[in-house]
């Protein structure tokens, strides 16, 4: 049981042991061990803040549903609003069309009698002239009055 | 020593055997060489280990082996924290050193203290004492290497003048200046001697222990020594774990300044 140079061997391993701990044995495993904790902060943070926005995105899409809501009900509205005005619209435009068809038939009506009555006249002039022509014979020279007989029949026309 | 051992038969004959270690050379140039070798061996195997798993270290998901010595290294890192304030690359590293290597030297007190020996006797080698913890050299080659440690330490941090200053002044004053001192060094010199006999004390008895028990009919062995080991276990850990734990305060103390 004597103190002796095993203790100077002793004393070099450990020493070296020590110095191979430090180098190339606790800077990686302890950097690993970091990182890893980091690893899991960050993803923890992340986790939370993942959270945080998905409630706010649920707050937003709510706000952007009521909105839509709003807008849809406003474009319906204001559909109604159009479509009633159309309605009026062509209420109004029928309504001249029909005037103007009236007026126009009126016109072409207007036109017929007067076709007829020229027609009328035409025939009563030619009926007044054979009528004529058979009470007066031959005495009516066609050359000779030629300017009375188309001077009535003017006239007549 | 070991012609005595050689002379003594029975009883006393066999423990004495079993306490001699092997050795060559004459007076201090002794060498130990059980000591020497499976100090050596196991602090190979506890390099080859956390080498292993220092490279394939990684932040992913770690292995089996990267698991248990991730575990070991947030361990003494606990105990480093804990107590060490400064900031130092050496501590936590020597730390784990020191747990890991003690604890495999008393480990190796829980293999049956006949198998190793009856190997050894196979192969031509009479003595073999393979507890390193049990041989006072081996304890003391760590605690004087941390009692260097403190010294340079404290000189480095608190300067020549102040660690002498630490040593004249405290904790008494200046008007006690011889006292101070003489107080002063017997409770630096008490460190390294206290964590070395501490330490070999424990083994020392442990070992022991099992030798006597060894020395019991076959029938009463495993009575007695299956406690014996059990409890061993508790105090192969706890003489680690206390090595380490005031290597660490020692040197955090050598970093204060007052």
């Amino acid at each position: 049981m004597s103190i002796n140079a095993t203790l100077i061997g002793q004393m070099i391993t450990f020493a070296l042991l020590v110095w191979f701990t430090m180098k190339y044995i606790w800077p990686p495993l302890f950097d690993s061990l970091e990182e890893r904790k980091k690893k899991i902060a960050d993803g923890l943070a992340a986790a939370e803040k993942g959270q945080e926005e998905i409630l706010l995105a649920e707050k937003k899409a709510k706000g952007v549903i009521k909105e839509a809501k709003e807008q849809s009900s406003e474009i319906v509205t204001l559909a109604q609003k159009r479509a009633n005005e159309l309605i009026e619209e062509s209420k109004d435009t029928a309504k001249k069309e029909g005037e103007r068809l009236i007026v126009a038939a009126k016109a072409q009506i207007e036109q017929e009698i007067q076709q007829a009555k020229e027609g009328l006249r035409q025939e009563v002039a030619d009926l007044a002239l054979s009528a004529a022509e058979q009470i007066l014979g031959a005495e009516i020279d066609k050359a000779k009055h030629q300017d009375i007989i188309s001077k009535v029949s003017k006239q007549l026309g | 020593m070991a012609t005595e051992a050689h002379a003594a038969e029975g009883v006393t004959g066999y423990i004495i055997h079993h306490l001699t270690p092997l050795h060559v050379g004459e007076g201090f140039w002794t060498l130990h060489l059980d000591t020497l070798f499976f100090s050596a061996v196991l602090g190979g195997l506890f390099i080859w280990f956390f080498k292993t798993a220092a490279e394939k270290a990684t932040s992913g998901v770690p292995g089996l082996v990267q698991n248990f010595a991730e575990m070991l290294i947030e361990f003494v890192d606990n105990q480093v924290k804990d107590s060490f304030h400064g900031d130092s690359k050496l501590i936590a590293p020597l730390a784990l050193t020191i747990f890991c290597w003690i604890f495999m030297w008393n480990f190796m007190d829980l293999f049956p203290v006949d198998i190793l020996p009856l190997v050894g006797s196979m192969m031509g080698i009479e003595y073999l004492r393979v507890v390193p913890s049990t041989d006072l050299n081996a304890t003391f080659a760590m605690s004087i290497s941390v009692f260097c440690l403190i010294i340079f330490y404290s000189i480095k941090i608190k300067g020549p003048w102040g660690f002498a200053k630490e040593l004249m002044f405290q904790p008494f004053g200046p008007w006690l200046l011889p006292f101070n001192l003489l107080l002063k060094l017997v409770e630096e010199i008490a460190k390294p001697i206290s964590l070395a006999l501490r330490l070999f004390g424990n083994l020392y008895a442990g070992e022991l222990i099992f030798i006597l028990i060894a020395l019991l009919p076959w029938y009463i062995q495993p009575v007695l020594s299956f406690p014996w080991a059990i409890f061993h276990i508790l105090i192969i850990t706890l003489q680690a774990f206390i090595f380490m734990v005031l290597t660490i305060v020692y040197l955090s103390m050598a970093h204060e300044d007052h």
